[in-house]
């Protein structure tokens, strides 16, 4: 009886665990909760590409693709669990797609040599490979969204904003107040008022906000918000007759969830993005062919060519991308979590690339440095044309303003560096 | 007038406003607590599930559709009709009744006589089930729910206080519809709970149930009677705060804005959960107004409590709340 169970035991644990020698990606998502339809759809792109390669292509370089999903429910105590429970099995990258979780893994993928990339979303100083060695925040960050927000305001005054006021919406906490300094030095730069309006978590009730917008008639709004307070805010806009024109969101406050509760008031709105939108990819057929039709979507298939869905995808790709390139740099199939981070360390994005992939000019092009974890800084506008139900680019990619943001950037990751002592690299 | 009297005019009515949608959310809690001394920690997620229930039936989505497809490898999704508003009200309100019959049949049946902890606990459980059952029946995804209740700024009150002050006040449509439904519901349970019979059971279970029982009033029947009002409550609150953010489930953390209103009103009053809702809206609305440019905003969340906490010092039973005597 003893050997039996033992048997049974041991062999539960090998169906269980990943097969050694495959590519571990673990998907910390979120399926429940207030956030959960923010999260599904990343995580079925996520995964949904990463199902794509192992379908077609029989995975990366010859090793097949294990996905292991972990349920943080966007709770930063379960993410951390999630990581814990997760790390010991061959985890080449983590993306927990929460910037709370990401703080938490910060000094925990740091001592336990597993890289992580928070993509348009965590620390945003940890854009200085020369101070966070394992963690990647490429192709944008917090503070780019900012620039390329007051950016598009400046192209679309002539340059000139000094008479301009513009009013900062944002979620009261270390995510929503990320913007704020940068937002303060721009306007030094470039001589706009700003106001600041948080609003206190979740974001359900943004009277008080709104009412002091009409009342002070900012020339424009932007909008760090996530959840719930994107669909209030947006609600609320309509509401008070804003111009959506002059509203801009983060590209966390930029998918169809957000503006389709608001209707047909929602049209013109804008939003921040880094990568492209649509399905018009030639990958889409493959996905649909490959995962879709063969039964082995993520979710339930319904999600396929929305903003969030592009997002994981995006997030999938870049990953896998990583993975081939540290495959190349040391010759070998079944790469390590060191290696991948020598691979994201060495990612080049261009558009040949992404033309081969099915994925022409999805994303901007960039390069990775052991200096440079965070890319080039580039991004682009989105506008809601509420008729059609769909999102579009309404400018090319551009960069967001260096001059500015290098110096911040060196300064608190130095000073990350000085309380954690941290020796600096890159200098050979 | 000066312009920030003017302007603290417009904040307070809207303090009202928003004050009538959270008391809408403190009279489910008030309901139940009344009738059986339970906290009901899934009332927010009551308001959440009735509201996706609504918006199902509405656009007549195929319930567990995602259960059945990934089952069977079927593709349904929908049935293919569209409900009218009201009757699909009235089949909402079928099924929280017999949510509440089962609530009643499957849980505080088996722990009648246990610690209000032990009931509370119950209800924390249930809050979990609903949100589940919730996701597996409808799916995460936000819904617009459109019952056909006007939003935007009221037209007419802008330019009667523009002729007055020079200035219009922005007061939401949504919020007028909120605050009239809500005086008809408050009217209609006070009637209920003093001038019908099971009014007055429902308040003779609350005094004492095993009075009530000795005079042959059915407990189970209460109960059930007093989850269904709680239920359609939350129904009423799920459709106004549905309105304005899509149906989501973050709707069910609007339970958070009901707690400071109970503190304050006392959680055994009904017209105590107007009067706390409508001194928590303009209360929190004025002071982030007044004192919420100098200390960097969002005050409104922890304004709340502190009114509410200050109110309990003087009033531990709340404003309306029955003051309890204990005897040793």
């Amino acid at each position: 009886m003893k050997l039996k169970l033992a048997t049974a035991t041991a062999a539960a644990i090998l169906a269980a665990a990943p097969a050694m020698a495959d590519l571990v990606f673990p998907d910390l998502s979120y399926r429940t909760g207030p956030y959960a339809a923010n999260g599904i759809p990343f995580s079925d792109g996520y995964q949904d590409y990463l199902t794509l390669l192992n379908e077609r292509d029989g995975g990366i370089g010859g090793e097949k693709i294990t996905i292991n999903e972990c349920e943080t429910g966007y709770n930063t105590e379960k993410g951390v669990e999630c990581y814990e429970s997760t790390k010991g099995e061959g985890s080449l990258v983590y993306q927990p797609l929460s910037t709370g979780i990401t703080y938490q893994l910060i000094p925990k993928v740091s001592a336990d040599g597993i890289p992580m990339h928070t993509m348009g979303y965590g620390r945003t100083s940890a854009k200085n490979g020369r101070v966070f060695k394992w963690v990647f925040n490429y192709p944008a960050n917090y503070w780019d969204g900012a620039s390329h927000a007051v950016t598009h305001i400046l192209n679309e005054n002539d340059g000139d904003i000094s008479d301009k006021t513009i009013a900062l919406v944002y979620h009261n906490s270390a995510y929503g107040k990320e913007p704020i300094r940068t937002l303060e030095k721009l306007s030094e730069k470039h001589g706009y008022d700003l106001t600041l309006l948080p609003v206190d978590h979740p974001g359900q009730e943004q009277k008080s906000q709104w009412l002091q917008i009409r009342r002070e008639k900012p020339d424009y709004v932007i909008m760090w918000g996530w959840g719930v307070m994107n669909q209030v805010a947006i609600q609320e806009a309509v509401n008070i007759r804003f111009p959506m024109e002059n509203f801009i969101g983060i590209w966390w406050s930029g998918s169809e969830n957000d503006v389709k509760p608001a209707g047909k008031a929602a049209d013109g709105y804008k939003a921040l993005t880094f990568h492209n939108l649509g399905s018009d990819y030639p990958v889409y057929d493959d996905i649909q062919e490959y995962v879709v039709d063969r039964g082995k979507a993520a979710g339930a298939g319904d999600q396929i060519g929305t903003v969030l869905y592009n997002r994981g995808m995006y997030a999938a790709m870049l990953a896998t991308e990583a993975a081939k390139t540290a495959q190349e740099i040391h010759d070998t199939s079944a790469i390590t979590a060191e290696q991948m981070r020598d691979g994201m360390e060495n990612l080049e994005m261009t558009e040949e690339k992404m033309a081969a992939i099915g994925l022409p000019n999805f994303g901007p092009e960039f390069t990775v440095t052991c200096e440079n974890h965070g890319g080039n800084g580039m991004g682009a506008v989105a506008q809601w044309d509420a008729e059609a139900e769909e999102w579009s680019l309404i400018t090319d990619y551009f960069q967001s303003d260096q001059e500015i943001l290098q110096p911040l950037i060196e300064e608190d990751s130095m000073q990350y560096a000085e309380e954690n002592d941290i020796e600096l690299r890159c200098d050979e | 007038m000066p312009e920030q009297v003017i302007w603290g005019m417009e904040v307070f009515l809207n303090g009202l406003m928003a004050g009538v949608l959270y008391a809408l959310v403190a009279l489910g809690f008030v309901l139940i607590f009344k009738a059986s001394g339970i906290f009901n920690y899934s009332q927010g997620v009551m308001a959440l599930f009735a509201a996706l229930t609504l918006v199902g039936i509405m656009e007549g989505q195929v319930p567990f559709s995602h259960l059945i497809n990934a089952t069977f490898g079927t593709e349904i999704h929908h049935f293919g009709w569209h409900v009218p508003a009201l009757l699909a009200i009235l089949l909402t309100m079928a099924v929280m009744v017999l949510l509440a019959w089962l609530v009643n049949k499957l849980v505080f049946q088996h722990l009648v006589n246990q610690e209000p902890i032990i009931l509370f606990m119950a209800t924390i459980g249930l809050a979990y089930f609903l949100e589940g059952m919730g996701d597996m029946m409808w799916g995460s995804d936000i819904k617009t729910l459109d019952v056909g209740l006007p939003q935007g700024i009221n037209p007419m009150i802008d330019e009667v206080t523009y002729g007055i002050f020079g200035y219009g006040f922005f007061i939401d449509n949504l919020d007028l519809w909120a605050t009239g439904i809500a005086a008809v519901l408050v009217v209609a349970l006070v009637v209920f709970a003093q001038y019908t019979k099971q009014g007055r059971a429902m308040r003779a279970v609350a005094d004492d149930h095993q009075a009530a029982l000795s005079v042959g009033i059915s407990l189970n029947f209460i109960w059930v009677m007093v989850w269904s009002l709680a239920g359609f409550v939350a129904l009423v609150a799920g459709i106004m705060w549905g309105t304005k953010s899509g149906v989501q489930f973050s709707l069910s953390l609007i339970a958070l804005k009901a707690l400071p209103v109970l503190m304050l009103g006392g959680f055994t009053s009904i017209p105590g959960a107007i009067v706390g809702g409508l001194i928590i809206g303009v209360g929190e609305k004025l002071f982030e107004f007044i004192v919420g440019p100098l200390v960097g905003g969002a005050t409104e969340n922890w304004f709340a409590y502190v009114l509410a906490l200050v109110f309990l010092v003087f009033r531990p039973q709340g404003l309306f709340g029955e003051k309890i005597i204990e005897r040793v």
